[in-house]
């Protein structure tokens, strides 16, 4: 790299017009893609969430009929996990940030970075489309369960090519952030001087690329029954219902840790950037996530104790997936202890990150709860499930998303959002957030079924403290994601190193320039976040 | 008394798993406010770096270890019961379809709710004949699914006298939330009265005894409205326009053409409805059956 006298234009000027960025190779400008396009599909399905709170305010109809309700249900599932969940953190913030954590110029390779992208987008109008043609949408629920699946008129075909076609996109992606980790590391970078969320993305990107393949070929194999009748899952044709639960889960469970394993990644990232010291236990909190992904793929069965699984297999899914457990309770030791004898500069990110952990921590204490096996019989596809698993993937990915989205905003855009805003906005969402999903765990304790268009008079009460949250969790979500265009718009110019960060990205400016470095950034001594103004402190044992 | 014999061991596993958890998030919430006050930059101007220490690192590995350990082994002791019924449990059929339970005894009686007898084991044969059900009884703390030839059961003895809701706890289509009935628990002799007791059929018109036992009515009215199917009322004589294979055409709704369809559901599909959701019933209705269906469909006008 030559050093020049004029700063070089930052991506955003380098080209001009709307091909520039759908043909772009630039990894910010593909994060940012996938950030609009993910966003959007966010803001639907958070809109069908609030909608079905609605239609539940009250026992009956409310708004619309049971059918409709079940498409809702299952469009607001798929566009959840599959547009949404499943990419976000490492599509968008991977992506953006994996090369600048590097302190490389771009991922391994940028092109088929693009093709992800595409990918994406085609397998999202395949979806869309499912709903404005012949029968209508899906109303299988995102899982797609046999023989129901093969059996309804609805368009599950063309949804399940989606999901398929995103999957490939998944796929892609994981491959190549494998390789820019392995190959594209700054000189003097090992790997225990990677941040930590490039171990997330590292432990991530296995799963994307061993466990994808297998829900590739078994939605494959639903078509194949759905067009030509093969009996595979449906037993009026000689299939097996069962089998198609393995080998849903089989990937189904594994994509749980793609959506939590860089969430806890970003966590990592932004608690010791706003405590001011280094991230306490670096190699517990990174060989963590590697035994969590490795886990994590023995587990599946703990989705089907109920469905006449023998008391052997029972017994092992349960036990691993208490295991499981313990690799996540350390991480959360860990950032709890990071705190200590920091100096704690209180920004939004952080308190993200900290709301991440709470709601998480209830996210895998409901958990425990589902993995042991009497207590599951009881709880089982009850709404105690539909509370457990906002609180992982909503309270916990999707806020540490949020959290990661105000983290890099300065560098993203060279602006600053408006920060009082954005601390109404987090209250809300915070406060809503738990006004909605808490009720849920004590109506499935209760017993009420989930995917329940209507329900018995005695879960009235909760229902409606659940559908007031949805009001108030909507509200924050509106005020943030408008605070969060105004400022992008009109927002104060944010300097460089707004946090006083020490990993790499801040040291490029703000937004980065299209090559990401004008000068070889420099490896902070001693460690990715041994912060050189904090006093050292020497371990005794 | 709890209502069942797994209620103890069900809600001892969700209690100690609640309480334990409740300790640890209300702990380190506790502290994580605490240290965000105390270590405020305003508080704490220099941070200290202190990279790791392995004794807490061994400490707060072990500890959620043997609690897990512990969680688990009362799950599985909670749950090993469910896997077998004792040899005497009375066997009960009870047949999921959407989106109807019903019940048949040992003497063939058939119901559409459940009732048994306090304190005597029982055992549930569990038939689909359709999708995936699974049978709930929140109150007994007990849900298993049903599947269409996976032959799976569930147990136990009822011990406490009451009226509990069923519910269906797994997905199975447009009227899942409406697949809801009762299991009643009595005493042996009132039991055993009760199973002597046929419902006063003599009044009733054979050909609907038919409909209800057959869940034919969950989705087809008799009251003109629609639900999954079209409705019963006034459907003699009509005609209508079917899809088959694709092709639409004009036919006229006659007893031919509503034991085809009871036969061959799927070949002929009124416009506007779904295909693929209605079992044949070839094999369940008898002939003479399907002829009193039909001339009970002409008495609805
Ligand atoms: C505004 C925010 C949201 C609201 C109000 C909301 C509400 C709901 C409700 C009420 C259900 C239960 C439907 C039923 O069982 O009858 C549900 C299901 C579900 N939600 Fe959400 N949700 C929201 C956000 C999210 C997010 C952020 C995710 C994931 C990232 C998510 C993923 C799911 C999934 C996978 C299901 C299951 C769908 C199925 O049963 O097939 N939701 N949601
Ligand atoms: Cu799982
Ligand atoms: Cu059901």
């Amino acid at each position: 790299m030559t050093a020049t006298a004029l700063p070089q234009p930052n991506f955003f000027q380098a080209k001009k017009g709307i091909a520039s960025w759908i043909f772009t190779l630039d990894h910010k400008r593909i994060g940012l893609l996938y950030l609009f396009s993910i966003g959007t599909f966010f803001i639907v399905a958070a809109g069908l969430g609030v909608l079905m709170r609605l239609e539940l305010l009250n026992p009956g109809r409310d708004l619309m009929d049971p059918q409709t309700y079940n498409q809702v249900f299952t469009l607001h599932g798929v566009i959840m996990i599959f547009l949404f969940i499943i990419p976000s953190i490492p599509a968008v913030f991977g992506n953006f940030a994996l090369p600048l954590l590097l302190g490389t110029d771009d991922v391994a390779f940028p092109k088929l970075n693009l093709l992800s992208w595409w990918l994406y987008i085609i397998g999202a109008f395949f979806a869309l489309g499912s709903l404005v043609y012949g029968e209508g949408g899906a109303d299988t629920g995102w899982t797609f369960y046999a023989p129901y699946s093969v059996k309804t008129g609805t368009n599950v075909t063309p949804t399940v090519l989606a999901a398929f076609i995103l999957g490939f996109s998944s796929i892609l992606t994981g491959l190549n952030f494998i390789v820019t980790i392995h190959r594209l590391r700054t000189p003097g970078m090992g790997f225990n001087q990677m941040p930590l969320f490039v171990w997330s993305l590292y432990a991530t990107a296995w799963i994307q690329l061993l466990a994808t393949p297998i829900i590739g070929i078994t939605l494959l194999m639903i078509v194949a029954e759905r067009v030509f009748g093969i009996g595979l899952f449906d037993p009026s044709i000689g299939g097996d219902p069962i089998l198609y639960q393995h080998l849903f889960w089989i990937y189904s469970h594994p994509a749980v840790y793609i959506m939590a394993l860089p969430a806890m990644g970003i966590v990592s990232e932004i608690i010791p950037t706003f405590a001011q010291r280094t991230i306490f236990g670096y190699k517990a909190i990174a060989y963590s996530s590697m035994a969590i992904a490795f886990v994590g793929y023995f587990v599946w069965g703990h989705h089907m104790f109920t469905s006449g699984m023998s008391g052997p297999a029972g017994f092992i899914f349960s036990i691993l997936t208490f295991f499981v457990a313990i690799p996540t309770a350390i991480k959360v030791f860990n950032w709890v202890a990071t705190l200590y004898k920091g100096s704690i500069n209180i920004q939004v990110p952080l308190l993200f990150a900290l709301a991440f952990i709470f709601n998480f921590m209830i996210g895998g204490f409901t958990g425990l709860v589902l993995g042991s096996l009497a207590a599951d019989v009881h709880v089982h596809d009850t709404y105690f499930v539909v509370g457990h698993f906002h609180y992982v993937m909503f309270g916990g990915a999707v806020f540490a998303f949020f959290g990661a989205l105000h983290y890099w905003f300065p560098k993203i855009w060279g602006k600053m959002y408006h920060k009082a805003t954005a601390n109404v906005a987090f209250v809300l969402l915070f406060v809503g957030f738990n006004v909605t999903y808490f009720p849920m765990l004590i109506l499935g304790l209760q017993g009420m079924p989930r995917r329940y268009y209507d329900y018995l008079p005695e879960f009235h009460g909760l229902n409606m403290v659940s559908t007031f949250g949805s009001w108030i969790m909507a509200s924050g979500l509106i005020i943030m994601i408008v605070n969060l265009f105004i400022s992008w718009k009109n927002g104060a110019k944010a300097p460089d190193n707004p946090w006083n960060g020490i990993t790499l990205e801040w040291q490029t400016s703000s937004p980065p320039p299209l090559h990401n470095f004008d000068k070889m950034p420099e490896l902070p001594e001693g460690g990715p976040y041994n912060y050189p103004d904090a006093i050292s402190h020497q371990e005794k044992n | 008394m709890n209502a069942s014999n797994f209620v103890e061991g069900v809600d001892f596993s969700l209690y100690m798993i609640m309480g334990i958890s409740l300790v640890f998030l209300i702990g380190i919430t506790v502290v994580m406010v605490y240290f965000l006050f105390r270590y405020s930059k305003k508080n704490n101007p220099v941070a200290t770096n202190i990279s790791h220490n392995n004794t807490l690192e061994v400490v707060w590995t072990v500890i959620p270890t043997l609690l897990v350990i512990m969680m688990f082994w009362y799950g599985w002791t909670g749950y090993k019961p469910m896997l077998t019924a004792p040899e005497d449990a009375i066997e009960i059929n009870a047949i999921g379809q959407m989106w109807k339970w019903s019940f048949e005894y040992p003497d063939g009686k058939i119901t559409d709710s459940l009732v048994v007898p306090i304190d005597e084991p029982v055992k549930l044969n569990l038939i689909s004949k359709d999708v995936n059900h699974s049978l709930y009884i929140p109150a007994f703390r007990i849900k298993q699914d049903v599947v269409r030839d996976a032959g799976n059961m569930m147990w136990f003895t009822a011990q406490k006298k009451g009226t509990y809701d069923i519910l269906c706890a797994e997905y199975c289509g447009q009227l899942h939330a409406y697949m809801l009935t009762t299991i009643t628990v009595m005493d042996r002799s009132d039991f055993d009265k009760w199973l002597l007791t046929e419902p006063d059929l003599s009044n009733q018109h054979p050909g609907l005894t038919i409909l209800q036992r057959n869940a034919c009515l969950s989705c087809h009215t008799r009251d003109g409205s629609r639900l999954v199917g079209p409705s019963f009322k006034g459907v003699m004589g009509t005609s209508e326009t079917v899809v088959i294979n694709g092709e639409e055409t004009e036919i006229t709704v006659d007893r031919a053409y509503i034991i085809e369809s009871m036969k061959n559901p799927n070949a002929a599909i009124v416009k506007g409805y779904q295909q693929g959701l209605m079992i044949s019933y070839e094999q369940i209705i008898s002939a003479e059956g399907m002829n009193q269906v039909v001339d009970y469909l002409e008495t609805i006008k």
